[in-house]
């Protein structure tokens, strides 16, 4: 199985603050990680290698400084790393993205071809689990979201087996290779790197892609190629707390009885 | 006992702790070309790392020439100033040099969470390996010689011919090798310290400072409350590093929690109004190894070699200790790299770092004061009872009230003896005190 699993390096947005009048992130000295959902996606890649065989290649698009990201999915079990960076991407919205990332793939696959993708659902920064089925569609690959599980890889017969998690419930759905995964946090626990995978990544160097390399059509990349605007930026208001409808001066049993009575106000009993 | 490292990841050299120490350690070390891990147990290199804040700019730029080009410093230190406070009043001391102005700087505050992590980048570039999140548990011993270290990660064994151990005040690792017996709570103080933060403009104002000019004052007296015990506050660029530090073992005895000192401090008279407005930011505590000379470890073993604060290099009266520690970092890869061009990794490869500590200020300053801990920590009325004295003679000798003068002096003289401390007693801590200071 020859794998391809992509990576994006994110603020930490449990740190990231809005700017009170300006109604922007404040993104200055905010450290930078792997988007949770793809630390889940990497650890499938890895967990498919280890029991169908094969090799596992992370990919970010990003500015140098994302080559930390790959070095991460390296420690944590990628067999090579690719950055796909250039000034010309900057900009670039999801439809820009994908159409980098897919071209990036493309190259891949014709140095060998490329069974799997696997992507995280969506990133924490931008939400859209849009990136991940437009590199399924522009490929032509079997596109399967929200998997929780794969169930059967079947290489020789082409095929895969996969559980997703729906608003209500699970789906077992069967699909050819090659396919394009995005994959839930339930789907697995991530592993804490070994050793000699921390110190292969600690000197790690990815590949470069940029855009002669990838010789990419300059109309779809970067803020051209991005129809996309932001009309604005706003935090959400902050939920009201719940009501607090005993205090230590009643009895349980006046404190139960002041709950039924609110719950069939509300009409929820 | 073989004599090359056992396993092929071909490591030269093992570093435990990315602090000051180590990271001097790992640099100097992948700058000789050697093959070093330098392991770090935080996030990223300065996420555990905690200091009062002024960085010597000596030992530093002896290691990295002109790093304040590219470093992170908050501000370059041209005034030093010394409150000794009594309950209500406050007798204070200060320099200030124009020759602290010009570069290179003697000193700058700096946040150690971004510093550390810049020095060990530095590292990281010049080649060595920097591996973080990682939890180093045990050193791996073969016949009496360290050959390599344990960590808590899978297939986490990792080998090489001499392991610097600089994992810290707590170190776990100089515990384990027997270099050093469970500490004493008299030989640690407890630092905690608040990020305060304050506009740039009222910062300069307040501390009469201009552009990235910085002050310090280091706070004695009232602060204690009856213990061993010292306070500061450092201008940052637009924050101020609020903190003390006080024996553990005192701290223990008065029941009295850390922030309820510091908090006494930040109200106390004089020095409230310099952090009015301001708002707390972090709140960070850490140990500080206070012990001296007379509390250090054995310095080195078969293989291995100790620097920073997990050999307790600490100068507690002058409030140095990343200096001691960066400087006994690279004086340790020195005698790594002498070692791995003789191949010799035994004790008597690794005395040559005793001998270069014994050249250094590092151990002659330390020697200098050897007495200094003991003698504070029995007399711990030199942070009550003298600041008491000296801002009541303050205030008795500065009030005008139609007193004459000499009954003046009289009273001062007699409300000391009388009522604070008797003449024999004063001599001998002023004798003894004398003496402690080498």
């Amino acid at each position: 199985m020859n794998i391809v699993v992509c990576v994006k390096q994110v603020p930490d947005t449990t740190q990231v603050r809005i700017h009170a009048e300006t109604n922007t992130l404040i993104r200055e000295g905010i450290p930078s990680i792997v988007n949770p959902y793809d630390i889940h996606a990497v650890e499938a890649a890895v967990a498919v290698k280890e029991s169908a065989g094969g090799r596992v290649t992370a990919i970010t698009m990003g500015p140098p400084q994302a080559r930390e990201a790959l070095k991460e999915a390296i420690s944590l079990g990628a067999d090579d790393a690719v950055l796909i960076s250039d000034r010309a991407f900057a900009g670039s919205d999801t439809l820009a993205t994908g159409y980098i990332l897919s071209e990036a793939i493309r190259k891949l696959h014709s140095e060998s071809p490329v069974d799997l993708i696997i992507c995280g659902k969506q990133s924490i920064d931008g939400d859209t689990a849009q990136v991940g089925p437009g590199i399924a569609q522009r490929l032509g690959f079997t596109q399967l979201t929200y998997v929780i599980k794969i169930t059967e890889i079947d290489a020789p017969g082409r095929r895969i087996v996969v559980e997703r998690q729906l608003e209500r419930g699970h789906q077992v759905v069967e699909g050819r290779l090659p396919a394009l995964l995005t994959v839930v946090k339930e789907m697995n626990e991530a592993r804490y790197a070994p050793l000699p995978n921390l110190i292969k990544a600690a000197k790690y160097e990815p590949r470069l892609f940029d855009l002669a390399g990838l010789g990419l059509d300059r109309s779809q990349i970067g803020l051209k190629g991005s129809p996309t605007t932001v009309r604005r930026i706003f935090a959400p208001t902050p939920r009201a707390g719940g009501a607090i409808i005993a205090d230590q001066s009643q009895t349980p049993a006046e404190a139960a009885r002041l709950l039924v009575e609110k719950l069939q106000a509300d009409r929820l009993l | 006992m073989a004599e090359t490292a056992r396993r092929s990841d071909g490591f030269d050299v093992i570093v435990v702790g990315a602090g000051p120490a180590g990271t001097a350690a790992a640099y100097t070390l992948a700058k000789a070309g050697i093959k070093v891990a330098l392991i770090e147990r935080g996030v990223y290199p300065g996420a555990k790392n905690v200091m009062g804040g002024v960085m010597y700019s000596q030992p530093v730029g002896a290691i990295i020439p002109n790093f304040w080009d590219e470093a992170p410093l908050e501000r370059h230190i041209i005034e030093q100033q010394y409150q000794i406070l009594s309950p209500d009043s406050a007798i204070s001391g200060k320099h200030r040099s124009t020759q602290y102005a010009v570069q290179p700087h003697n000193r700058y505050t700096v946040l150690r969470a971004k510093f550390d992590a810049w020095f060990a980048g530095q590292a990281d570039a010049a080649g060595a390996y920097l591996l973080t999140n990682t939890v180093v548990t045990d050193p791996i011993i073969d016949n009496g010689r360290v050959i390599g270290v344990s960590t808590d990660r899978p297939d986490g064994d990792l080998y090489a011919n001499v392991v610097i151990v600089a994992d810290g005040v707590n170190s776990l690792i100089a515990e384990k090798l027997g270099l050093r017996p469970v500490i004493d709570t008299v030989n640690m103080a407890l630092a905690v310290k608040e990020i305060v933060a304050l506009p740039r403009g009222k910062i300069e104002d307040r501390f009469n400072l201009e552009g990235d000019e910085g002050a310090t004052i280091d706070i004695y007296g009232e602060v204690a409350r009856g213990m061993v015990a010292t306070g500061f506050i450092y201008t940052n660029k637009d924050s101020l590093s609020v903190g003390l530090g006080v024996i553990l073992k005192d701290l223990v005895k008065s029941g009295l929690t850390p922030y309820e000192l510091l908090d006494g401090m930040k109200n106390h008279p004089t020095i409230k109004p310099l952090l009015a407005g301001g708002e707390p930011r972090e709140y960070l505590a850490h140990m500080i190894p206070e012990g001296g000379y007379q509390a250090m470890p054995k310095l080195y073993s078969d293989g291995v070699l100790i620097a920073g604060d997990a050999a307790m290099m600490v100068n507690g009266f002058h409030r140095e200790g990343s200096n001691l520690a960066m400087t006994s970092g690279k004086l340790a890869a020195e005698t790594a790299i002498e070692a791995i061009e003789h191949k010799e990794f035994g004790a008597r490869a690794m005395s040559a770092y005793k001998t270069k500590l014994n050249n250094s200020y590092i151990l002659q300053d330390l020697r200098k004061y050897r007495k200094l801990p003991g003698f504070i920590s029995s007399r711990p009325q030199i942070f009550n009872v003298y600041p008491q004295i000296i801002n009541d003679a303050a205030t008795e000798f500065l009030t005008v009230d139609s007193v004459p003068k000499k009954q003046k002096q009289w009273k001062i003289w007699r409300q000391i003896v009388k009522k604070r401390r008797p003449l024999r007693k004063l001599l001998r801590d002023i004798y003894e005190g004398w003496r402690a200071f080498g």
